[in-house]
């Protein structure tokens, strides 16, 4: 039991750092230009192929750099060419471009990496277990992870409230207005946020793609749960962002290795029942639910806590 | 693009088979092109091609040429439905399917209806790949055949090996949440059950389709069980990532699956280093030492990057030849009555029977493990240097389950 308790708190923290990797560049985005960008799984699948396709020339340790710095770039450009002008349309139009942008990016990327899983591998310097606990192995790479997580936590944290630019995007994601009169570019801020906000995507996706599987349907499977992340964690949070993160992540984790039911509970349902859908309720496990806790979450929060667990405004 | 591909998919053929409708059999291939499911679709039109191929080369069927019609369903029912009755509006007669039950079921409900209301135009389904075992059973029809062994063959295949392996004791049940994986949880557990009834079950797991991305969570679970065996009808990203995951862990268990040899799962099993730990039920594999089948994989090999995933389909176009030479026809009525009850020579060897009962095939059944090669075994998977090795030959009469079908016969 103990063994079970804290594998799953491992597991779950270090899936959760992963969604805060992509979420803080959201949150962050949606916060500035008030739009929720459905691409932004896209430019975590964007990373992890880059980072397979450059590791394959370089190696792997070039590809963690170049990727998200050629994601960031294709993430600014799509911001200044393309966001900029449909901002004009309003955020309906907005939110149409970048679901659109999420379908034409899936479709390069099967045009060019085919829609067949690639082989992504872990760099041989990382391919060992790190330490082993209660007989289970923990994998090096996966202490990696959580160890770039925790860096870019930080320094997006210290960039954001110690430093100019960080007081400056502070500024423009609540008073826009007021820091394009003090001659700020703030079109330029935003240009320079998306780039950040998608790159750190593309750092995801780099180090998640090795782990888990790098192909072309891995944007949508990751994507809704990011909005969950930002919601939960508050508009424009970061520590809300790092705190719904993780708080998802363990209630995942947790929720598969949970195996109580409501016939658990109470005892089985009386035979009069056995047929219709009661029953089907009655028996579900809480691991069998566990992929929809996030979204029950979501539902709940959205109802007793609109501006998120640290969210200041309300949207 | 796609729009314009599709249009060109379905026009062409029709272009095509106006000019020459007399000399060809066309065969509307109905699976995903595109979305999910198209990396797995597009293996299986390119199998079915390379086989109308060498059937062309011998002359064909009854002297005709094999053409296959691609038709994208994107594994949507109701798209199927469209795209079956576009082939047979360009003249049609032999659909084939696999990839999904409940796009089968939708199918063979309409290909019945249609004959039904179309005598003398009838149009056969040949099902090379679902395996609901309803089909067969319950909502059988006459017009549907199907080459692949149900999933109740499977199991019951896979649990008469099962009961021979003494270290097989504590067995842990993984399953997608969804009708197929219910099936293969519920039977393995009564065939288990009955056969060995020391065998303990330490879990019994379903989890949603095709949206895991971290299966640590779970292998967590399954290690705390003290599981020594797993059991999954997994394929496609939820069987390579699951591995993927028991390797990250560390977790040593034989697996026993249904579909490792799926696209992705080799080269999962290689990285997760599960040196002959992973079994896999079938009608066959490469490296059996059937002469004919070698000659077969070499050729295939040597035109496509993929190796034969489909033997079934191969046992189904060479007997839908001999059927219709049987028949002396292509009439779909005359095939499907040549094609009851009859016997035949299958692809890795060994006789198979088209049961009449519910035109369900039975066939040799193999077990084999993925691993390192010896001399015996010519054939790699994916390039990762390992190959499949033969664990048992399960024979006809052990796969043999009874059928609740009450076949309707046309008058």
């Amino acid at each position: 039991m103990l063994e079970l308790i804290v594998i799953s708190t491992l597991n779950g923290v270090l899936f959760g750092m992963l969604l805060f990797l992509m979420a803080s560049g959201l949150t962050v985005i949606f916060s500035m230009l008030g739009v929720l960008n459905f691409a932004h799984a896209s430019f975590y699948m964007l990373g992890a192929f880059f980072g397979f396709q450059i590791s394959r020339w370089f190696g792997f340790w070039p590809a963690l750099l170049i990727a998200p710095l050629l994601a960031g770039a294709i993430g600014a450009g799509v911001e200044r060419f393309g966001l900029r002008r449909v901002h004009r349309n309003g955020h309906v139009a907005e939110l149409l471009f970048t679901f659109g942008l999420a379908f034409v990016i899936e479709e390069i990327v099967q045009i060019i990496w085919g829609k067949s899983p690639v082989d992504f591998r872990i760099p041989p310097v990382l391919d060992f277990s790190a330490f082993t606990i209660f007989s289970t192995n923990y994998p090096a790479y996966k202490m990696f992870m959580l160890l770039v997580s925790i860096a870019i936590f930080a320094a997006l944290l210290i960039v954001l409230k110690k430093t100019r630019i960080g007081l400056i995007v502070q500024a423009a994601l609540t008073h826009p207005h007021m820091v394009g009169h003090l001659g700020h570019n703030v079109g330029r801020i935003f240009m320079l946020v998306f780039g950040v906000g998608t790159a750190l995507a593309a750092v995801a996706g780099v180090i998640a793609g090795p782990a888990l599987v790098t192909q072309a349907n891995m944007a949508g499977l990751l994507g809704p749960i990011l909005f969950v992340v930002v919601v939960v964690g508050g508009l424009g949070s970061l520590p809300g962002a790092f705190v719904a993160s993780l708080l998802i992540g363990l209630v995942q984790t947790f929720a598969v290795s949970m195996n109580g039911s409501l016939s658990g509970a109470f005892g089985p349902l009386s035979p009069d029942y056995a047929s219709t859908w009661l029953a089907d309720i009655w028996s579900v496990t809480i691991a069998q639910i566990a992929p929809i806790m996030p979204y029950v979450l979501l539902v709940l929060i959205l109802i007793f806590r609109p501006m998120g667990l640290l969210g200041t405004r309300e949207t | 693009m796609r729009k314009l591909m599709m249009a060109a998919a379905i026009a062409l053929p029709m272009f095509g088979g106006a000019a020459i409708a007399q000399e060809t059999v066309k065969i509307g291939y109905i699976d995903p092109l595109s979305g999910g499911g198209a990396s797995i679709g597009e293996v299986g039109l390119k199998t079915f091609q390379f086989i109308a191929d060498e059937l062309n080369a011998k002359g064909g069927i009854q002297g005709k040429k094999v053409e296959i019609v691609p038709l994208d369903n994107k594994t949507n029912p109701q798209e199927s439905l469209i795209q079956a009755q576009k082939a047979i509006d360009a003249g049609v007669r032999y659909l084939t399917q696999g990839n999904g039950s409940s796009v089968a079921g939708a199918l063979s409900d309409f290909v019945t209806k249609y004959n039904e209301r179309n005598p003398g135009k009838e149009v056969l389904y040949f099902n090379y790949a679902a395996v609901d075992p309803v089909l067969t059973n319950a909502k059988c029809s006459f017009w549907h055949f199907r080459w692949d062994a149900n999933s109740d063959i499977k199991m019951e295949a896979l649990t008469n090996y099962m009961k021979t392996v003494p270290a097989v004791k504590n067995v842990y049940l993984i399953n997608q949440d969804y009708s197929f994986g219910e099936s293969v949880r519920s039977q393995a557990k009564a065939m288990l059950a009955a056969k060995r009834p020391d065998i303990k079950i330490v879990g019994d797991e379903l989890h949603p389709l095709l949206k895991i991305t971290d299966f640590a969570p779970y292998v967590a679970k399954i290690k705390a069980s003290g599981a020594d065996t797993v059991v999954t009808g997994n394929w496609g990203q939820d069987f390579s990532l699951l591995l993927k995951a028991a390797a990250d862990a560390g977790l040593k268990v034989n697996w026993y699956t249904y579909y490792a040899g799926g696209t992705g799962g080799p080269t999962a099993i290689k990285q997760a280093n599960l040196n002959h730990q992973v079994f896999a039920i079938g009608e066959g594999f490469p490296n059996l030492g059937n002469p004919s089948a070698d000659a077969f994989e070499r050729a295939l090999r040597a035109k496509y990057d993929f190796s034969l995933f489909y033997p079934r389909a191969v046992n189904e176009m060479r007997m839908f030849a001999a059927a219709a030479d049987k028949a002396k026809s292509i009439e779909p009525v005359k095939v499907a009555a040549a094609l009851e009850g009859m016997e035949f020579d299958v692809y890795d060897g060994g006789k198979g029977t088209m049961r009449k009962d519910d035109h369900q095939f039975f066939q040799p059944m193999y077990i084999a493990s993925f691993g390192e090669r010896t001399d015996k075994e010519p054939f790699d998977e994916e390039k990762t240097g390992w190959g499949w090795k033969t664990a048992a030959k399960i024979e006809v009469d052990q796969t043999m389950l009874p059928t609740t079908c009450k076949m309707e016969r046309p008058n």
